[in-house]
């Protein structure tokens, strides 16, 4: 947290990790545009899969290793045997190459990322989880070596220390057992260095300090990681004023920043198509499992709280209703139970008319994704929000399920999803279920994709079923050219080579849309 | 009763009095002067005041006491919040650059709403509160200021009861103060052992072995556990009741839960006593036990009786939470703060309301001189307002305050000494 952060912070992760590189800057040297945008849409795949890989794998899981290695691999990055330095036996120019495009792929996704708390806190999470995966692959005595060159020394406890704490020491860490406390190092680290420890309570705590197990020095690095990363992504969005100036970069930023989400549904062409009439049968018919609890709950208590409201207002602005709907929808139902219609104006309307942009900093608020509802902000007492495959009892669930009148052969294929952890192929196998078709054809990543697609399927556009096209056309996604038929893992990435004229936005856009909707 | 008299209708003549002449300014801008060490600690700080019909400003700061002393007073609100230090004046947030602006410091805060466990009290709902479901409030201060203290090593924690149906904690120690959000919400997380929502009946899940800090708490609820829980909310007295607790033990021993309810049926008709029908529940959920059970009767004590935080307060640097002295409009409490020694004596129903301690002031009483002397150093308009507060109930928890302010007085003293003899060694 010193002054002297430059050489960790403005190394990309992994180079700085892997051996010692002479790269600890940023990039300086000219670079074409077009390689420019091909190492970001790579990296930004790269984190893409870290990203899904984390929500249908446990991290650490062999599963997870085997397949991010091979995505790692596949985009070209450096990975496992290259990082130990021995450059020999690779094949030279390659491995250059590598870790080039790693170098300057992260460096201009920080430029793209670092503009709102959101991008941030996204960026920062998948390169962390890079990286883990990253540090996690290193031989020990490369992690010891990796922590002399970062400056982290720590204090380690004595022997009488540890024969003390040693019951406590065994019950809070998983990687202490009895007869090893006495063997390895314990560090004594104050607890902010050391989060990820004391957020899943896997450390040993006293007066502020956490006992850490050799093992667990991973989570020092990261964190130190963290902080330093957070922290250059502030001071990025410092410089951003100059870049953005730049006229043929800020329209490429600003498009690689705002495609993490996918589609983010936020701009609707059917605004003002729904009558608030319709909004109960749509709920039934149309509204992916998470909505139609959120919409039933909301008719039963007329009341939600605020991760509630926030979860159904956005996805129903993003099917279509308007301001005036939407507050004549809540007010409607509140005044139902204990609020008042003047106590709803003061108190309710205000974030209504926010979510729409209109009070606040104005930002236009863009309903939530599968991902931001499965991992941010879960359900605590008295709340209805959430994934109801991801946060319900699976005795509720099932439950659920059957009063919705599924078959117990699909309730059973749905909870076998979800004891595995496949949240949005649960709600994938829901839709189809409930739609009566064999194969949804799409891939299910947001709740307002559930409804088009559902809208898509019943009010007959039949045709679009069959095909494995890209599911959101109908939501007012640019103009696309229809010839990218193959959806592959990189299909449509190769496309841009360098050499290749400088590609015009709506290219970009293409691709990067297409990226995002199909994995 | 002397809060029955309390009139919301009131509250709008009350408020001047008690800003003019009840409210302890001096402590208040003690505290929040942090002894004057960081440079605009107290004018870059924001208050933001509620006013009547609901009229809500944010971003007021003052330059000092005594500005924020003429402002209140101007403006008598309904009620105050205290949100982050930022890096410029808060009543200036508009002049500055847009993105410079920053929350940069808040005490670690806690909230803590009785709201919040209504699925597992019977005695009232909602904001309604009763001497029984306290006690669920004093083994939250009791846990989480035993954690605060021995596991993070914090030392001056103030407790504030908020007026109505809950308790805040302000953690005010310099470092809990310089805590950044990814900190904050990993105590939070490190704290939390309720999770889920609605759609969780199952709250309280602990894996093997048994985490030192969980032990800790456990044996917090363990001490209230009986008295609080099985015979005051009668967890076990009516058949709903008793299957909701056993709808918490986990499937593999469910399994065998039609016998479990039988055998627990017959018992129950002959037998009343709310401890032995635990200790009969007990030991056949006991009996049954798995490996994935083992904790079963531990989980059920913690998922009725463990402390419910509200994250997204503790969260944000940013966050608002209301002041200790403000009033409470809907029951005209004053917020105070609660005397740590003596927790488990602590009654919401005791605290003031802003109408008796009006009233209190109106009635000369004797002997009030006799409590002055040690104040003699203090000035003389400082010297009225004690006399005055000194002559109402207030006086105790300001008391509490006073304390709580020496104590943070002590250790920057100390840590001043700390630094000038590595200066000498050096």
């Amino acid at each position: 947290m010193e002054e002297d952060t430059d050489s960790f912070t403005n190394r990309p992760p992994w180079s700085s990790a892997a051996a010692a590189e002479g790269g600890s800057l940023p990039p300086t040297e000219n670079i074409s545009l077009s390689e420019f945008e091909t190492f970001a849409v790579e990296r930004l795949k790269l984190l893409k899969t870290v990203e899904t890989l984390g929500v249908s794998y446990v991290k650490g899981s062999e599963d997870y290793i085997r397949k991010l290695n091979a995505e790692i691999s596949n985009l070209s990055f450096p990975y496992r045997a290259e990082a130990t330095g021995d450059k020999k036996q690779q094949v030279g120019a390659t491995e250059q190459e590598k870790r080039r495009k790693d170098h300057i792929s992260h460096f201009i996704l920080r430029l793209a990322y670092c503009q709102t708390e959101d991008l941030r806190r996204w960026f920062i999470q998948q390169e962390m989880d890079l990286f883990r995966h990253r540090f996690g692959e290193l031989a020990s005595k490369h992690k010891t070596e990796f922590l002399h060159q970062n400056e982290l020394r720590y204090d380690t406890i004595t022997t009488d220390e540890k024969t003390s704490l040693m019951e406590k020491l065994v019950q809070s860490t998983y990687s202490i057992s009895g007869a090893s406390v006495l063997e390895q190092d314990i560090y004594k680290v104050p607890f902010q260095d050391a989060l990820d420890l004391v957020r899943m309570r896997k450390v040993f705590l006293r007066a502020g300090y956490a006992y850490i197990a050799h093992q667990d020095i991973i989570t020092i690095v990261l964190n130190d990681y963290r902080t330093r990363l957070s922290k250059a992504l502030a001071l990025t969005a410092r410089s951003l004023p100059t870049v953005q100036s730049d006229e043929r970069l800020q329209p490429l930023l600003g498009h690689l920043s705002h495609a993490y989400v996918g589609q983010d549904y936020s701009v609707q062409k059917n605004v003002g198509k729904i009558s608030l009439e319709q909004i109960d049968s749509l709920a039934v018919k149309s509204f992916p499992l998470c909505m139609r609890e959120l919409h039933r709950s909301l008719r039963e208590q007329h009341h939600l709280r605020h991760g509630g409201r926030m979860q159904y207002g956005l996805f129903l602005k993003g099917i279509g209703l308007t301001l005036d709907q939407a507050l004549q929808f809540w007010r409607a139902e509140f005044v139902k139970g204990k609020v008042d219609a003047d106590k709803f104006d003061k108190a309710y309307a205000y974030s209504i008319r926010h979510m729409f942009g209109k009070e606040g900093k104005r930002t236009d608020y863009t309903p939530y994704s599968c991902l931001k509802v499965i991992l941010s902000n879960p359900p605590s007492q008295g709340d209805h929000h959430g994934c109801p495959f991801r946060h319900s009892d699976p005795e509720l669930l099932k439950q659920k399920l059957q009063s919705y009148k599924l078959s117990q052969a699909g309730i059973n294929q749905i909870m076998e999803l979800v004891k595995g952890m496949h949240y949005q192929l649960a709600c994938q196998k829901y839709f189809e279920l409930t739609h009566n078709i064999e194969d949804a054809g799409f891939s299910l990543n947001h709740p307002n994709q559930y409804f088009a697609e559902s809208q898509k399927l019943l009010t007959g556009g039949r045709e679009v079923k069959k095909e494995v096209d890209s599911p959101s056309t109908g939501q007012g996604a640019p103009a696309r050219k229809t010839s990218d038929t193959s959806q592959g893992k990189s299909g449509t990435l190769t496309e841009s080579k360098p050499g290749n004229p400088v590609p015009a936005e709506a290219e970009m856009a293409e691709d990067l849309d297409s990226l995002f909707q199909d994995d | 009763m002397p809060e029955c008299n309390y009139d919301a209708a009131s509250l709008p003549d009350l408020l001047p009095l008690y800003y003019r002449r009840l409210f302890p300014f001096a402590q208040y801008y003690r505290w929040l002067n942090y002894g004057g060490v960081t440079k605009n600690y107290f004018q870059n700080r924001e208050f933001s005041f509620t006013l009547k019909d609901d009229i809500y400003v944010r971003y007021q700061s003052f330059s000092n006491q005594s500005e924020l002393e003429k402002e209140m007073q101007k403006m008598n609100p309904y009620k105050i919040d205290i949100g982050a230090v930022y890096s410029h004046r808060p009543n200036q947030h508009n002049t500055v650059k847009s993105g410079t602006f920053q929350a940069l410091e808040k005490e670690l805060v806690f909230d803590i709403d009785m709201t919040d466990y209504d699925d597992v009290r019977s005695c009232c709902s909602s904001a309604d509160i009763c001497s029984k479901c306290w006690t669920l409030m004093t083994i939250a201060i009791r846990i989480l200021d035993r954690a605060l203290r021995e596991d993070f090593g914090f030392r001056h924690c103030l407790w504030v009861y908020s007026g109505r149906r809950g308790v805040h904690c302000w953690v005010c120690d310099d470092s809990a103060r310089k805590l950044s959000v990814a900190a904050r919400s990993a105590i939070c997380e490190y704290l939390s052992l309720v999770k889920g929502g609605e759609e969780t009946l199952k709250k309280v899940q602990l894996s093997d072995p048994i985490h030192p800090f969980v032990k800790e708490s456990l044996a917090v609820v363990e001490h209230y556990f009986s008295q609080y829980a099985l015979v005051g909310q009668d967890i076990l007295g009516s058949k709903e009741s008793a299957d909701k607790i056993l709808a918490l033990v986990p499937d593999d021993i469910l399994f065998h839960i039609t016998q479990v309810r039988k055998d627990l049926a017959a018992f129950f008709q002959t037998e009343r006593s709310p401890t032995k029908r635990w200790d009969r529940l007990q030991s056949l959920v006991q009996k049954r036990s798995s490996k994935k059970a083992a904790h079963a009767e531990k989980e059920i004590m913690l998922q009725y009786c463990y402390p419910r935080l509200d994250v997204n307060v503790s969260k944000g640097v940013n966050h608002l939470l209301k002041s200790p002295f403000s009033v409470h409009p809907k029951t005209g409490r004053i917020s105070v703060p609660i005397d740590l020694r003596d927790v488990d004596k602590f009654n919401p129903f005791d605290v003031p309301t802003i109408s008796l301690i009006s009233e209190e002031l109106n009635q000369p009483r004797a002997g009030e001189e006799r409590e002055e002397g040690k104040d003699g150093e203090k000035e003389v308009g400082e010297k009225r307002k004690i006399r005055d507060y000194k002559r109402t109930s207030l006086a105790k928890y300001i008391k509490v305050f006073d304390n709580f302010l020496d104590g943070m007085e002590r250790s920057r003293k100390g840590e001043l000494l700390r630094k000038s003899d590595l200066q000498k060694d050096l």
